[in-house]
């Protein structure tokens, strides 16, 4: 059997250790109808067999990776450099635990507090936890958080917020009991995009308002009237970033925030068909033990040496049960990894390159797609590196006859913003080239 | 430094680590280090945002990828992994994580998906994704499986948002108590009071069951339902198990079933047939995908088919030979992750559960009960094994012997680390005093177990002997029992960025 | 050991009477079963307390604990000593790590607690 060492000789000295004659004796307890039910499963495989099963259904499929890729809505396809697989995949990080033993998870907790750090530098804020799920999950998470320290359930999102993050935010809360949803609303008006200005949204009644920079529509906002708003009501204000485009934004700190979530796939990860991500979360220093997650921190050992440890332990659900501040448990150690090594290649310069990489490649792609005939772009100025188009046909034709010269178009939002439903929200990155916006353009306008 | 004996070997050299500290990345930076370099876009350049939508500076460290490469190999030498030592802890299943596993989610027609492409471009995924739902709902014994939890309590959650749903949607909203036996590990209790429970604690009998008549007790009309771990955190399997799970379908609740430990059942028993109605199972653990330092994993749910039209959406959907991803599911509770579960860590699992077989999976976990308890009865001569019962695929022991002489669990296990064993879960479960939870898993050699079992009494004889040995261990450590209480007292949580101080309390 | 110049609740917490204030700590007992106080969450002067009601919650590395009031009534004072440097709960449980003052509504409760010699009795047989 694969994976299990034992032979036929030493499970019988085993046995006759423990004094009985066959396993069947360990499983007594296991009502006898119910024991060793038939699994309706196929036989083992050898290595060789699995290996051409997956190869085949990998195949079958076309990655984004492949093809000139106009997609983002929340997941990008960005430059990733060869030593963060090479350095995330050595076993010592791979094969390991939940650093519960510090002294021997050393690696882990420094690079876990590496990860704090960064993520604390990259938003301009106090403290960072360990990771969360993913950018969504934080959100919800950041939402409940603001709900505990004002003991208010109201909650205000901007209709810029990315619907599918409102979605997953709408599951944890519980909008029947304990938590009431106002969503500011986006229309187009005198031929764009409008996000209504939530900070009218925002009373007492308000646990906390969130916002997303750049917004799921690709627009940039100033938010200082919003603080304002927050200081005179008390309600907490929640930043939905893009942590890439942070190599060039205004951080969260800046404008701020009460906490600052985001999705840190754009740092260093694979797209791969939805996860593993990464939640980055961060606030002020006066929140830290409202802070859900794992937190290191800096300890010393007998000898005074230097070390780390998993601290701010009594907020996690081992030890205060029903009172804590999240269930979560296992997080994205490893993914926070593959972000940490990421900017540690890059460096500022390389962020900031790869941010107005992003940001100059759209706007030539937006520029380019609004002088054809037929098409519109709906995003007004300032945008980022995402815009939505509405184009001669519906989205899901377009991309279809793109996809036959190997582009993959921008996101349909039918599903996502019915209201645009002839819509498709397109996005450039660094990987793009001029080229490949040119050949889009091009396909675009013979349609 | 201490003398220690054991036939296995070491991983060399962490002791020497100890005379090089490795700096941070901020320590490390210098100004004008040279980091990645990409290619400018040959695009008119756009005018940028308005200043006061852009950030003034950057303070991230500069390192060059030499450096880079050389920090992040020396700090992983100081880990002790699976693929290093024996790894027992209990309940997290530290079990081999076969390589091609890796290999095959690292497949660009795997890793280079969007979630947002269009469907006929990812056939092949959706297709692993629905393969590996039927075979976890055959291996369980149930009617629909949903991938989308990214981790055992989300898991936890999703199906406790499930149970909330199918009572509201009968119009029993009042039930709003959910049992929690008191050896549940601390995410059962904490994914409840998430999903707006009060949590019930039951009492285990003296032989580690649920105590039954704590359980008749505390069922009533307002209970939503009983959250049970099987087999249970002690590694047993509750000698009532059906029982139980009648009398809280009587009383009109249903059960969830806490998955981790599935790893002494496969091809064992179902829990869909011992009444558990919403089961989650972490692939991290049992199906063998890497644990990461603390994730990714995966916390597949599994649902009895009255309960399925409440999963998170999408659903994948199989018509003929094509699939399709379906958000029409009006009573479904929402999805609990963006863009779906995680496919890099599914893509293991599926790997993983092809490479076994029906014939393997039933192999893991008799050879993972085997082991388990073999460790039982021969530590049984040095430790106090907390139940008198055969176990499961882990063995419970308490300290209190070694108590006695003033060495405690943490001792032990510190003690074990300059053996070269990773220790075991210590201080859990709550209900046995001085803990020690102990899981080998099956992927382990005799030779492997016997070494333990010969450092395990070799550290109890030093616990009568020398005990001041263990209180000072480990001894072979790059830092040794590190000063956790003043870390939470002045928490240092970031480094000194230029111009902003430590992020203690107070800067 | 026990200090006889207060009463006890179950919950491990001491009340003295200092005049027309109550004094409100925890025990050396619940000290030495947390281990080392790393936090302590205490009400704001001017909040309500009420006897048997959590008031706050205390810290260890590894655990942590809600504080019952044994006294209802107004907070007067909060220690910030032990909220600065919780280590002196641990070191002067009954003197220096002393936690709030309260003004009580009804001095009368402080018999509804246990003396010192019942709190003695009931941690022996709990060992």
């Amino acid at each position: 059997m694969p994976f299990i060492p034992l032979t036929p000789a030493e499970r019988q000295q085993m046995l006759e250790r423990i004094g009985v004659t066959s396993t069947d004796a360990l499983f007594e307890v296991i009502p006898a109808g119910l024991r060793y039910p038939p699994l309706d499963l196929p036989a083992g495989e050898s290595e060789l067999e699995t290996g051409r099963a997956l190869r085949g259904l990998a195949a079958r499929n076309r990655p984004a990776t492949e093809l000139a890729c106009f997609l983002g809505g929340g997941v990008y396809h960005h430059f990733i450099p060869a030593a963060v697989g090479a350095l995330a995949s050595r076993g010592e990080f791979l094969t390991a635990y939940t650093p519960y033993q510090p002294e021997v998870s050393q690696g882990t907790l420094q690079a876990v507090f590496e990860f704090q750090s960064l993520v604390c530098d990259l938003f301009a804020m106090d403290v960072a936890n360990a990771s969360m799920y993913d950018g969504a999950t934080a959100l919800a998470e950041a939402v409940l958080m603001a709900q505990r320290i004002t003991r208010r359930s109201r909650v205000v999102l901007s209709g810029g917020v990315h619907p599918d993050y409102r979605a997953v935010t709408a599951t944890y809360l519980d909008e029947a009991e304990r938590a009431e949803f106002v969503v500011g609303a986006v229309e187009v008006r005198d031929g764009a995009l409008r996000e209504a200005d939530v900070a009218a949204l925002v009373d007492e009644r308000a646990a906390c308002v969130v916002v997303q920079q750049p917004s799921f529509f690709g627009t940039l906002a100033d938010w200082t009237a919003l603080r304002a708003a927050c200081d005179r009501t008390g309600a907490l204000l929640v930043m939905v970033v893009n942590p890439l485009t942070l190599g060039l934004l205004k951080p969260p700190g800046a404008w701020g925030a009460d906490i600052a979530v985001g999705e840190g796939q754009p740092l260093g990860v694979p797209m791969s068909f939805g996860g593993p991500y990464v939640g980055l979360m961060a606030t002020r220093q006066q929140y830290v033990r409202q802070l859900p997650g794992r937190i290191a921190g800096i300890a010393h050992d007998v000898e005074g040496r230097r070390g780390f440890v998993l601290t701010l332990r009594p907020r996690e659900q081992d030890i205060r049960r029903e009172k804590a501040t999240s269930n979560i448990c296992t997080n994205e150690a490893l993914v926070a990894l593959q972000v940490t090594i990421y900017l540690s290649l890059m460096g500022p310069d390389g962020l900031r390159q790869a941010a107005e990489s992003c940001y100059q490649l759209a706007h030539y792609a937006a520029a380019q797609i609004a002088a054809l005939p037929g098409y519109t772009v709906l995003t007004p100025e300032p945008f980022f590196h995402e815009f939505v188009v509405r184009g001669p046909r519906p989205p899901e034709e377009i991309n279809a006859r793109l996809l036959e010269a190997g582009i993959l178009g921008g996101l349909p939002l039918r599903r996502l913003v019915p209201a645009l439903a002839d819509c498709a929200l397109y996005c450039c990155t660094e990987m793009n080239t001029r080229a490949e916006i040119d050949a889009l353009v091009a396909r675009l306008r013979a349609l | 430094m201490a003398e220690v004996t054991g036939r296995q070997a070491r991983p060399p050299g962490l002791a020497d680590l100890r005379q090089t500290p490795e700096p941070l990345l901020s320590e490390l930076s210098v100004a004008d280090r040279p980091g990645l370099d990409l290619p400018r876009p040959d695009v008119p350049a756009a005018p940028l945002p308005p200043a006061a939508l852009l950030r003034d500076s950057l303070p991230l460290p500069r390192l060059s990828e030499p450096e880079v490469v050389r920090h992040f190999t020396r700090l992983s030498q100081r880990n002790y992994a699976i693929d290093t030592v024996f790894y027992p802890l209990g309940s997290c299943t530290m079990k081999y994580n076969p390589k091609l596993n890796d290999e095959l989610a690292r497949l660009p027609g795997f890793a280079g998906l969007h979630p947002y492409q269009p469907e006929e471009t990812v056939q092949g995924a959706l297709a692993l994704l629905a393969a590996l739902e039927a075979a976890l709902a055959e291996l369980t014994g149930y009617g629909a499986v949903s991938l989308q939890p990214a981790a055992g309590a989300h898991g936890e959650l999703t199906g406790l948002l499930i149970i909330r749903a199918h009572h509201r949607a009968r119009g029993e909203a009042h039930r709003r108590r959910v049992l929690v036996p008191d050896s549940a590990h601390g995410t059962n209790p904490a994914s409840a009071a998430m999903v707006g429970y009060e949590t019930v604690t039951l009492r285990s009998d003296e032989r580690g069951n649920v105590d039954l008549r704590a359980l008749e007790a505390a069922l009533g009309p307002d209970v939503a339902g009983l959250m049970i771990t099987a087999p249970s955190t002690l590694g047993l399997f509750d000698e009532h198990m059906l029982a139980i799970t009648e009398a809280v379908h009587a009383a009109g609740g249903l059960v969830y079933g806490d998955g981790a430990n599935m790893n002494a059942l496969l091809g064992v028993a179902k829990p869909a047939q011992l009444g558990i109605d919403v089961l989650h199972m972490n692939l991290h653990k049992t199906f063998s995908t890497p644990h990461g330092g603390g994730g990714p994993g995966a916390g597949a749910l599994a649902v009895t088919a009255a309960l399925e039209p409440y999963l998170p959406v999408p659903v994948v959907r199989r018509a003929g030979d094509r699939y399709a991803l379906d958000y029409q599911r009006p009573q479904s509770i929402g999805p609990v992750r963006a863009f779906g579960g995680h496919f890099g860590v599914l893509v293991r699992a599926y790997a993983y559960i092809r490479r076994l077989g029906a014939d393997g999976l039933r192999a893991v976990s008799e050879a993972a009960v085997l082991n388990a308890n073999y460790l039982r009865v021969l530590l049984q001569e040095w430790y106090d094994v907390a139940y008198e019962r055969p176990c499961m695929h882990e063995v419970v022991l308490s300290g209190r012997r070694q108590k006695a002489r003033g060495v405690r669990t943490l001792d032990i296990a510190k003690r074990l680390i300059d053996y070269g064993f990773h220790p075991p879960t210590i201080y859990f479960p709550l209900v046995v005093d001085e803990a020690l939870m102990i899981e080998p898993t099956e992927t382990e050699t005799k030779a492997t177990l016997d070494a333990f079992v010969a450092a395990m009494a070799a550290i109890a004889r030093e616990a009568s002997d020398q005990p001041e040995l263990l209180r000072a261990a480990p001894h072979a450590t790059p830092v040794r029992r590190l000063d956790e209480a003043t870390a939470a007292r002045q928490p240092v949580l970031r480094w000194a960025t230029p111009g902003r101080g430590h992020g203690e309390t107070g800067a | 050991m026990t200090p006889d110049d207060r009463r006890y609740s179950k919950e491990h917490e001491w009340a003295k009477l200092e005049g027309d204030e109550v004094v409100v700590g925890i025990t050396d007992f619940a000290q030495s079963q947390l281990g080392d106080v790393v936090y302590v969450e205490l009400p704001k002067v001017g909040d309500q307390v009420q006897q048997m009601k959590v008031m706050g919650v205390i810290e260890s590395v590894k655990t942590a604990s809600d504080l019952y009031s044994p006294v209802s009534g107004e907070v007067v004072a909060v220690n910030e000593a032990a909220v600065s440097e919780p280590q002196v709960i641990n070191e002067s449980p009954y003197d220096r790590g002393w936690l709030i003052r309260v003004r009580p509504d009804n001095p009368d409760e402080l018999q509804q607690l246990i003396s010192a010699a019942e709190y003695e009795a009931l941690t022996s047989e709990g060992q």
